[in-house]
């Protein structure tokens, strides 16, 4: 990250999540849905949850990721219909939710129920796949540093998302950017919501266990 | 057209095979390319590609790519071995991660849009490689 971005990353009032964060605020203390509660009713704070998602959710039976549990909230706490993922109010809650995880470890757990999805989210990582047959993997773990056209190519750490991209000119989750770069090698994208999209971020967060969370980041 | 150029794909496998090396001697269309158009192809960010990881020299193009050669580097190499190289690079190197640009075989989730589909047509490699060869 060059030291602009980084410095409006790290100017929380005027950067440009500055916005995303105060309607996830709001949002937050907002009641909904025909329970008439609000988030906050229900819960004190959120520091280091951002960290642990992923997580296998007994009562789905499946790997979920933060904006999916927040999902589930909504639906069955507050009784409100599911926000539209990639929608700006989900953004805004995962922004608001992610923000209190900020310069804490990312802390992912693997149990035997969870191990096939580290298992699926690897092999996605390290298969060739797309028109030009490239794998996540020889981007980001054999030249990470090198420059693509002029970019420099990160090592695909998940730990700032959502993030605000300047390119977006908005908040994106870690599924957008990684249908950015599934459009990148010519492979077809997956709905967001795919439980192979959650099985990468499950195994993206576990590569970089140990490194500090810095939601909502910003970049190029 | 396709299906023409599929064709003479055939018959250069079966011409590169016979002489034993990991050339193409024969060009895909059986016509000499464009130098002029291989360059614009080459230096294209969303037709060639080259630049996302080659460097070359394009004083015009101020971000290029470092995941490579310099493409200078074909100085060493004969025409059919910079086709071949051109057309699928898993023939030299089995874990080359520069793509196939003439070959829809062993690829998975291809894209809707690009299933089928050859990255570069017939005539668009031999374009390229006619402006390789002025690289020599
Ligand atoms: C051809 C190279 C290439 C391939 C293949 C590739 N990426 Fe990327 N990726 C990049 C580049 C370059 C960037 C950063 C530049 C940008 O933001 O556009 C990036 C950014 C990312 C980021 C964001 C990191 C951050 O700091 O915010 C993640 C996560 C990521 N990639 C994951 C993946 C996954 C998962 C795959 C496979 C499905 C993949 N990438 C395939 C080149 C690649
Ligand atoms: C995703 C990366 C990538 C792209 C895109 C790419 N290449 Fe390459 N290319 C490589 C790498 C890496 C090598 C080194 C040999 C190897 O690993 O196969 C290479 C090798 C070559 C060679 C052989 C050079 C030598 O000295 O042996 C030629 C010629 C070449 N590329 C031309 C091209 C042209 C022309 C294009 C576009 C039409 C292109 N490449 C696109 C990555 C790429």
């Amino acid at each position: 990250m060059g030291r602009e971005t980084r410095a409006m990353q790290d100017d929380e009032t005027t950067g440009p999540a500055a916005l995303w964060l105060l309607d996830g605020e709001a949002l937050w203390g907002r009641k909904a849905g025909a329970s008439g509660k609000a988030c906050a009713d229900c819960h004190q704070g959120m520091k280091g949850v951002a960290a642990r998602f992923p997580v296998f959710d007994l009562s789905q039976n499946k790997l979920i990721n933060l904006d999916q549990r927040i999902n589930i909230c909504r639906v069955e706490q507050q009784k409100a219909p599911a926000l539209v993922l990639e929608g700006r109010e989900l953004l805004a809650l995962s922004a608001y939710v992610g923000r209190q995880s900020r310069g804490l470890p990312v802390d992912i757990q693997v149990n035997e129920k969870t191990k096939s999805f580290l298992d699926g989210g690897r092999a996605a990582f390290q298969r060739r796949q797309g028109q030009l047959n490239l794998s996540c993997a020889q981007c980001h773990d054999l030249n990470w540093g090198k420059s693509l056209a002029g970019n420099p190519i990160p090592q695909a750490h998940p730990t700032g998302y959502p993030l605000y991209r300047l390119e977006w000119q908005s908040l994106g989750s870690l599924q957008r950017r990684l249908r950015n770069c599934f459009i990148g090698v010519r492979a077809e994208p997956y709905a967001y919501g795919a439980p192979e999209y959650v099985e990468l971020e499950y195994y993206l967060m576990w590569r970089a266990r140990g490194m500090r969370l810095e939601a909502p980041a910003v970049r190029p | 057209m396709r299906r023409f150029a599929a064709l003479s794909f055939l018959l250069c496998i079966a011409v590169s095979t016979s002489a034993g090396g990991d050339e193409i001697t024969a060009s895909l269309t059986g016509a000499k390319g464009d130098p002029a158009r291989g360059r614009a192809l080459v230096a294209s960010r969303q037709i060639g590609l080259c630049l996302l990881c080659h460097s070359g020299p394009f004083p015009e193009e101020r971000f290029q790519g470092k995941l490579a050669p310099d493409l200078s580097s074909v100085a060493r190499l004969s025409e059919g071995e910079i086709r071949a190289r051109i057309v699928d690079p898993r023939r030299a190197n089995p874990e080359s991660i520069m793509p196939a640009y003439f070959s829809t075989q062993d690829l998975t989730r291809v894209a809707g849009g690009f299933r089928g589909k050859t990255i570069l047509t017939a005539e668009q490699i031999e374009d390229v490689v006619a402006y390789l060869l002025t690289l020599r």
